[in-house]
């Protein structure tokens, strides 16, 4: 496979030599480029991206916003649009777009070898970069692991008034609560955040901010993504707040994604499938998961030093396409369940 | 200072529809237009969100915004009416300084005030913690995260839209109107209440009006304080059950509100017209406060002054160096700050020559044609900056895939999308959004000048255009420049908008401060903000000097 791509990326940058050398061949022939739309902060992109024009020799331009407006100009845009592969946090985001008819199926083999079928669309319009569990937060000083256990357990009458959560709006919460729906059905999963709210749970936006609160001791457990424990925890090891895997014995901890996928009306299909190749390579899968903290979605791939120590973890096997099937729902239920 | 009744006119006004009316009408059909493709989501059947909305929490929404406007409006008032009192008619240490400095908080982004806010005082933040360290652990603030924060936060970030229109307009007042009112027998206090308030009640009511504008229209401050309102509603709608249909046609509540304000400010402006008749009179003799009174008076200017400023601006401060030592600093700044820079004047630009063409379009014909005109372009600035870019952007591709397949087939090579994406479609949604401050600007300016002088020039020979050219503009320069500087301000700090409509490869501080703070690294953020700020304090610096002229 390695020397494939190598074989691939010298051809590439031919290409380039080529068309530095004649513009009008460029212009004509095929360019070696590939516009990525995403609603992901490059941060944790950069590396990975690099890596790929220098191995390809295909120069990546990337244009960022917010899922949703970028979804409405990518749709506008229609056939026209500049945009080879759509980049998101949350695997709503990437339904959705799948479902709009704005991503084209892609048979690749080595993608599907790359990452595991739960954290792909089953239809093969987009797949998983990488993973972000959303888990049990704990104050080291105040609660003992053994205390924990389940998402549903939060609910414990035991955690009123120690409770953080950020606001059911957010998208990371409304994905938690859609596989929850999907796995256990609406009922069950009212239940649960009738539970929490209950607890009446301390309301706060911005994971970072909700570890902020837990570490001061204004809550003693909370849900956060972990990759925002890991770069608290870079900058200052002392922090006392701990991850604690939920569901371990049930069901498995909530994942979800930032994903890719081509769009359809891709100008560069070729270059930008190369792309979601690479990124789901374990040499790119590390530098992902080395930036950012986050757990790489091809499991060849080892994480950040900094959380191996959280160890392994069993993770909700449900397709993470639930994530925007049941994500109306999601929202519906915690209104009707006034988690704010 | 003459009080003329709103129906004036010597003759000389053409009967029918002029060139004036067709313009100013024009004006506004080009920039109804995104408001319009808003409204038309209506047209499309309501999905069950709204039923969903209805039995859940419509009322409440409905409720909080109600309670968030009276907040800002209340406390706008309060905060900037008072301060811009202090100023103007007392002395006390440190009041020349200050009176300029109070404008500061405008080159400050909200959403960047309310992060700064929020980090400072709840529970985790240093206050709290040294608090408890030194009070026990039981010692806690007020949550900052409720109905007064959000207050408390947005009066602090809006205010100067007040203390600006309201210094100007109780400098230009003159000391005869208050000497006569003291003469017949009036206290201080009379006089204030039933003669400087009252005269000073248009600008008062402008400055209020926008500051609630702003408040309907924003997402950032309540998202990040946890308070629910009309507008987060829209993007938890579209962003959580993917309906844009849907949020859109709750923005067209919005729309309700923001007509709703526009029509409360015309009514309270009342029949009368205020306008300037005696120039060379200074203000009313200062108070002179002393004491406690003079103590006072410093405190509360430099306590807003500390928490509206400082304070934020000194956190960024903190997190730039912090930032600056790990070197996560953005690359190439000098190309951000040209862009931003260039958007922002063509926007201050443009948007001021169609602020000056309708104000005094309504000037000249006061028809219910012209004034509705003037309304609807006001409406945007209700609007929030992302739904407004959606507004902008669906007809602007519905042009592209009209036009370009044809202008392709004539050229015979592709050309991609001309419009979507395109420098102007960005002017174009800035100008939707920020034509309502310029446009209260510029109004509020020309209304002071006394229609006498119409009338003279008119009798001399000057055709409408002329007279506007050689004497209004001369006479409404201050005005004129508030609202250069003040749109120019504006456009510097949006960020949905731009995001959502930039040309690609074309990158402003605002994008890249979201690049960070997207992923909530608000550290590596501070950098651009600051020189955000830092920039949006020139303009800003240029209006203090404009309006402190005597």
């Amino acid at each position: 496979m390695a020397r494939r791509q190598t074989r691939r990326g010298g051809a590439r940058i031919l290409a380039v030599a080529l068309g530095l050398a004649a513009p009008g061949l460029a212009a004509t022939g095929e360019s070696a480029e590939v516009m990525v739309y995403s609603a992901r902060a490059h941060y944790g992109q950069e590396p990975a991206m690099e890596a790929f024009t220098k191995k390809t020799g295909i120069v990546v331009k990337s244009f960022g916003g917010d899922a949703g407006p970028l979804f409405e100009r990518l749709k506008a845009e229609g056939d026209k649009t500049p945009a080879d592969v759509l980049i998101s946090v949350d695997a709503g985001n990437l339904w959705n777009a799948a479902r709009a008819g704005l991503l084209g199926k892609v048979d690749s083999p080595e993608i599907q070898a790359n990452v595991p079928a739960h954290l792909r669309d089953p239809e093969s319009r987009w797949v998983g970069l990488t993973v972000r569990a959303r888990t049990i937060m704990y104050n080291t000083k105040k609660v003992k692991p053994e205390e924990l256990s389940t998402y549903e357990a939060l609910g414990d009458p035991k955690w009123k008034g120690r409770l953080c959560l950020r606001s059911s709006t957010h998208i990371y919460n409304q994905s938690l609560l859609a596989t929850m729906i999907k796995r256990y059905g609406e009922p069950k999963a009212e239940t649960m955040v009738k539970g929490w709210v209950a607890n009446n749970p301390t309301l706060i936006q911005g994971d970072t901010k909700i570890l902020e609160a837990v570490a001061a001791g204004q809550c003693d457990v909370a849900l956060t993504n972990t990759y925002y424990l890991g770069r608290i925890l870079a900058k200052d090891a002392a922090f006392p707040v701990a991850a604690f895997w939920a569901n371990q014995q049930t069901t498995g901890t909530h994942v979800n994604i930032s994903g890719a996928g081509v769009t359809t009306h891709a100008k560069n299909r070729g270059e930008a499938i190369k792309l979601i190749e690479f990124l789901t390579s374990p040499e790119a899968q590390q530098m992902f998961a080395d930036s950012n903290f986050e757990y790489p979605a091809n499991p060849q791939a080892g994480v950040n030093s900094l959380i191996a120590g959280w160890g392994k973890f069993k993770q909700d096997d449900t397709n993470i396409a639930a994530a925007g099937e049941f994500q109306a729902a999601a929202t519906k239920l915690a209104d009707r369940a006034g988690y704010k | 200072m003459t009080i003329v009744p709103a129906g004036r006119g010597l003759a000389l006004r053409p009967a029918g529809p002029s060139l004036w009316t067709w313009l100013a009408v024009s004006i506004a059909v080009v920039l109804a237009v995104p408001i319009a493709a808003v409204v038309s989501s209506l047209a499309a059947p309501a999905g069950d969100v709204w039923l969903h909305l209805w039995r859940t929490q419509l009322l409440e929404l409905v409720g909080q915004t109600l309670l968030l406007l009276a907040g800002v409006g209340a406390g706008t008032l309060v905060v900037g009416g008072g301060l811009a009192w202090l100023v103007v008619h007392h002395r006390f240490p440190g009041r020349g300084a200050l009176e300029w400095a109070l404008i500061l908080p405008l080159a400050v982004p909200a959403y960047v005030i309310g992060f700064a806010f929020i980090g400072l005082f709840e529970y985790a933040g240093p206050l709290q913690v040294e608090m408890r360290r030194w009070l026990g652990p039981g010692a806690r603030l007020p949550e900052i995260r409720s109905y007064a924060g959000v207050v408390v936060m947005m009066t602090l970030v809006f205010y100067p839209y007040v203390y600006l229109l309201a210094r100007v307009a109780f400098r230009e007042q003159g000391a005869a109107s208050v000497e006569t009112a003291r003469m017949l027998g009036r206290s201080r206090a009379g006089a204030f209440m039933r003669v400087t308030v009252p005269l000073a009640r248009p600008a008062l009511v402008a400055g209020v009006a926008l500051a609630m504008m702003e408040a309907l229209a924003d997402f950032g401050t309540v998202a990040s304080f946890g308070y629910r309102t009309l507008t987060e509603a829209i993007y938890r709608v579209w962003y959580g059950m993917f309906d844009r249909i849907a949020a859109t046609q709750l923005a067209s509540v919005l729309l309700l509100f923001a007509a709703g304000l526009l029509l409360l400010e015309r009514r309270s402006r009342g029949r009368a017209r205020f306008t300037q008749g005696d120039r060379r009179r200074p203000v009313a003799e200062p108070v002179r406060l002393a004491g406690w009174r003079a103590a006072a008076a410093t405190g509360i200017c430099v306590g807003v002054l500390g928490l509206a400023f400082l304070l934020p601006v000194g956190q960024l401060a903190w997190w730039a160096i912090t930032a600056i030592r790990a070197r996560h600093v953005a690359p190439d700044f000098a190309a951000l700050l040209w862009s931003t820079c260039a958007l922002a004047g063509v926007t201050a630009a443009v948007a001021s020559v169609l602020a000056v063409l309708l104000a005094y379009a309504g000037r000249l014909h006061g028809t219910a044609t012209v004034r509705v005109a003037a309304q609807l372009v006001s409406m945007g600035y209700a609007l929030p900056g992302a739904v407004i870019a959606v507004g902008v952007l669906l007809p602007l591709s519905w042009a592209d895939h009209a036009l370009v397949p044809s202008l392709e087939r004539v050229l015979g090579r592709p050309l991609g999308l001309l419009l979507t994406g395109s420098a102007a479609g960005l002017v174009l949604a800035y100008v939707v959004r920020f034509l309502a401050v310029g446009l209260q600007t510029v109004d509020a300016s020309l209304g002071k000048i006394p229609p006498s002088l119409d009338d003279a020039a008119r009798v001399l020979g000057a055709r409408a255009g002329s007279a506007l050219r050689r004497v209004h503009l001369p006479l409404m320069r201050g005005g004129l420049l508030t609202a250069v500087a003040l749109v120019f301000v504006e456009t510097m700090k949006e960020m949905p908008a731009t995001l959502l409509l930039r040309p690609f490869g074309l990158n402003t501080l605002a994008v890249e401060i979201w690049e960070r703070t997207a992923e909530s690294m608000w550290q590596e953020a501070a950098v651009p903000a600051l020189t955000l700020v830092a920039v949006g304090l020139l303009p800003v610096v240029l209006l203090i000097r404009l309006t402190s002229r005597k």
